[in-house]
């Protein structure tokens, strides 16, 4: 059975890294799973350049305003009012851009901003309570020494002047490399508002599996045939049935049939495969009634 | 048993239900429609249409949140589908973090913070805000002292553009030129919003620079505060003390009260970080940060109306008694607000 072609099972997630146990208020841990810093990283890149592409956009539009309909030229900022008005926009746009951008969409019902949505992030509040207005503008505000300060810095030559320069570099370089340095990727914003960023993914509810039909009377499996697999084997073979893809089913087919000496016809593949898949389930799940769990094949 | 396949699980339940051979999936099927219901109320809720959701949906949304978390506990120890596992975790994480996520926007938000709960939190950091202020104070008295010893200390404390002719020894005329009004009010707009975004980058600076325990906020404030020490000699030396603070205070007394604001904020996330206390440094912090957090968001509204009384009244009122009235109001509103509005009452934030 080939490991890439299903999603990380379940049951192994815990084994993962990143993943951290939160416990609701009913007393019911829910896995999540914290952002990897690449991830994080791709979300900031692309709420930049959203940002970017919009400021371009309001250029462009108040540029052929301002030339076609009202006719301005350049260079009377001191005498017409509605250029004056038009400066005025744009510097408070530049200020809003800066921070009300993810301040709006941080206090959204989603707590994420378009480049986390699109990545699949959000922000949650760390102690598992609510997230709070206060947390996200706490988190919102440091973001600027560690993400604008910095940009300045480097794109203004700051780093080019000497002893002072170099000390500055390595003071913002502090900021900018903290997620490396904590296993939750927190940034300094994360630590003073108690935020973290983790995963926020959808899944579709699938469709049931044993409502194929019962073929429990054509193929009968005993005892010694089903304990060859554990739990990780069943959900890899569940992804692959899920998936039907027919080379993948024939492979698998014979891979199981090899191991459990049968002769298979072709053709049967998925067929037998949902036999084998209900038939295994059942036992399993009937052991796991009992208390007796069987994580892979080896156990 | 029924040989049939069922496409739609949750169009007729109870038939399917027969159909399954596994029991796990008999348990889902049982309550699959549950789920669905909960994950359309949610997904409403994401997309912020809230008027979407039936009232009835509405009511039971409470049961349907629990009926969904209890299937996932009973899934873990009975299913093996890793389907439907993944689909009941992500479904109670996104319904977990609907009913657990931020209450109110930005609008409702605005009005609990001006309605007291930003004069709650500037009272709950008095301690930072006598520090900050001590510092502050200490920072003007060395810039004045620094320059009246020795004149040169005026270069390398103001940069050179600042300065704009206000030179230690400058011709008075000259000085008193710098405090004049303008003849209209062309250009004071821009002037007053490019005050208002640089000085509050200022402020920021300081809050967000206080996570190194407070030293650089501190640093911070003494330096800007030296520089107006200085200035102030300047003035002082030619014999424009008075209209100097005149000039000053119109938009200082709210400028100056934001930066102090800041610094104190800064301060308080960094005293919290070398004193925790009993608390865990993370836990502490959090407390600090989200508190620290209000007062700086009123720092912004403090600026905006630093920049409109620069930008605008500065400018255009000359007058040395109308100018320090001005000022007067502006600090004795600022102070009679934050000492006297009391916390909103308990709101779900």
């Amino acid at each position: 059975m080939s490991e890439s072609t299903v999603n990380r099972p379940v049951l192994h997630r815990d084994l993962s890294k990143r993943s951290r146990m939160l416990i609701t208020p009913e007393g019911l841990a829910l896995p999540l799973t914290v952002g990897s810093k690449g991830a994080r990283a791709g979300a900031l890149i692309l709420d930049l350049v959203i940002l970017l592409l919009g400021f371009i956009a309001v250029f462009l539009l108040i540029y052929a305003f301002g030339l076609g309909v009202l006719g301005l030229s350049e260079g009377d900022v001191e005498s017409s009012p509605v250029l004056q008005f038009i400066v005025v926009m744009l510097i408070m746009l530049v200020f809003l851009s800066r921070y009300g951008y993810f301040l709006w969409f941080e206090l959204g019902p989603r707590a994420a901003t378009p480049g986390k949505r699109l990545v699949g992030l959000r922000v949650a509040a760390r102690d598992g309570g609510r997230l709070t207005a206060e947390m996200v503008i706490a988190r919102n505000l440091v973001r600027d020494v560690e993400v604008f300060l910095p940009s300045v810095f480097l794109f203004g030559g700051g780093a080019f002047a000497g002893v002072s320069g170099f000390a500055a570099f390595i003071w913002l370089a502090i900021f900018v490399l903290f997620p490396v340095f904590n296993k939750d990727a927190l940034r300094a914003g994360d630590i003073v508002a108690g935020t973290w960023v983790v995963e926020a993914k959808q899944a579709k509810l699938k469709e049931a599996m044993s409502l194929a039909p019962d073929r429990s009377s054509e193929y009968r499996f005993g005892e010694a045939e089903l304990s060859v697999y554990g739990e990780h084997e069943l959900q890899v073979l569940e992804g692959v049935l899920r998936q039907n893809r027919p080379e993948s089913l024939r492979e698998v087919a014979e891979a199981i049939t090899t191991k459990i000496g049968w002769q298979l016809g072709a053709g049967d593949e998925r067929q037998f495969l949902e036999a084998f898949y209900a038939a295994l389930r059942g036992h399993l799940e009937s052991g796991m009634r009992f208390g007796k769990r069987k994580r892979d094949k080896y156990s | 048993m029924a040989l049939t396949l069922f496409s739609k699980a949750e169009i007729e339940p109870p038939a399917d239900i027969e159909a399954a051979s596994l029991r796990s999936d008999k348990f889902r099927l049982e309550r699959e429609v549950d789920w669905q219901r909960l994950e359309a109320i949610v997904t409403a809720l994401e997309k912020n249409r809230p008027k979407r959701i039936s009232d009835d949906d509405l009511l039971e949304l409470p049961v349907l949140y629990r009926k969904t978390a209890s299937s996932l506990a009973v899934a873990r120890e009975t299913s093996l589908d890793a389907a439907t596992l993944s689909y009941l975790e992500a479904l109670v994480r996104r319904a977990w973090f609907q009913i657990y996520g931020p209450r109110i926007g930005l609008s409702g938000w605005l009005r609990y913070f001006l309605g007291g709960g930003w004069s709650a939190s500037i009272r709950a950091i008095w301690l930072d805000i006598c520090i900050a202020f001590a510092v502050m104070l200490a920072g003007t008295v060395v810039g004045w002292l620094l320059v009246e010893r020795d004149e040169s200390w005026f270069f390398s404390l103001v940069p050179g553009g600042m300065s704009g002719g206000r030179v230690p020894g400058a011709d008075p005329e000259v000085l008193r030129e710098t405090l004049a009004t303008t003849e209209d009010a062309n250009g004071l707009g821009v002037f007053a919003a490019y005050l208002f975004s640089n000085n509050t980058g200022v402020c920021i600076m300081a809050f967000a620079l206080g996570f190194c325990f407070g030293i650089p906020t501190l640093l911070l404030l003494v330096y800007n505060m030296a520089l107006l020490g200085a200035m102030l000699w300047v003035f002082a030396d030619a014999g424009l003390g008075w209209e100097f603070g005149a000039w000053l205070s119109v938009h200082g007394t709210t400028e100056i009260g934001a930066i102090l604001l800041s610094g104190a904020a800064g301060m308080h996330v960094g005293r919290t970080m070398a004193f925790p206390g009993k608390r865990s440094i993370l836990s502490a912090m959090r407390h600090a940060g989200v508190r620290a957090a209000q007062v700086m968001a009123g720092c912004t509204i403090m600026l905006i109306v630093a920049g409109l009384l620069e930008g605008y009244a500065r400018q255009l009122v000359g007058d040395m008694g109308s100018r320090y009235t001005i000022g007067g109001v502006m600090l004795a509103f600022w102070v009679l607000y934050f000492a006297f509005v009391p916390k909103p009452q308990e709101h779900e934030t």
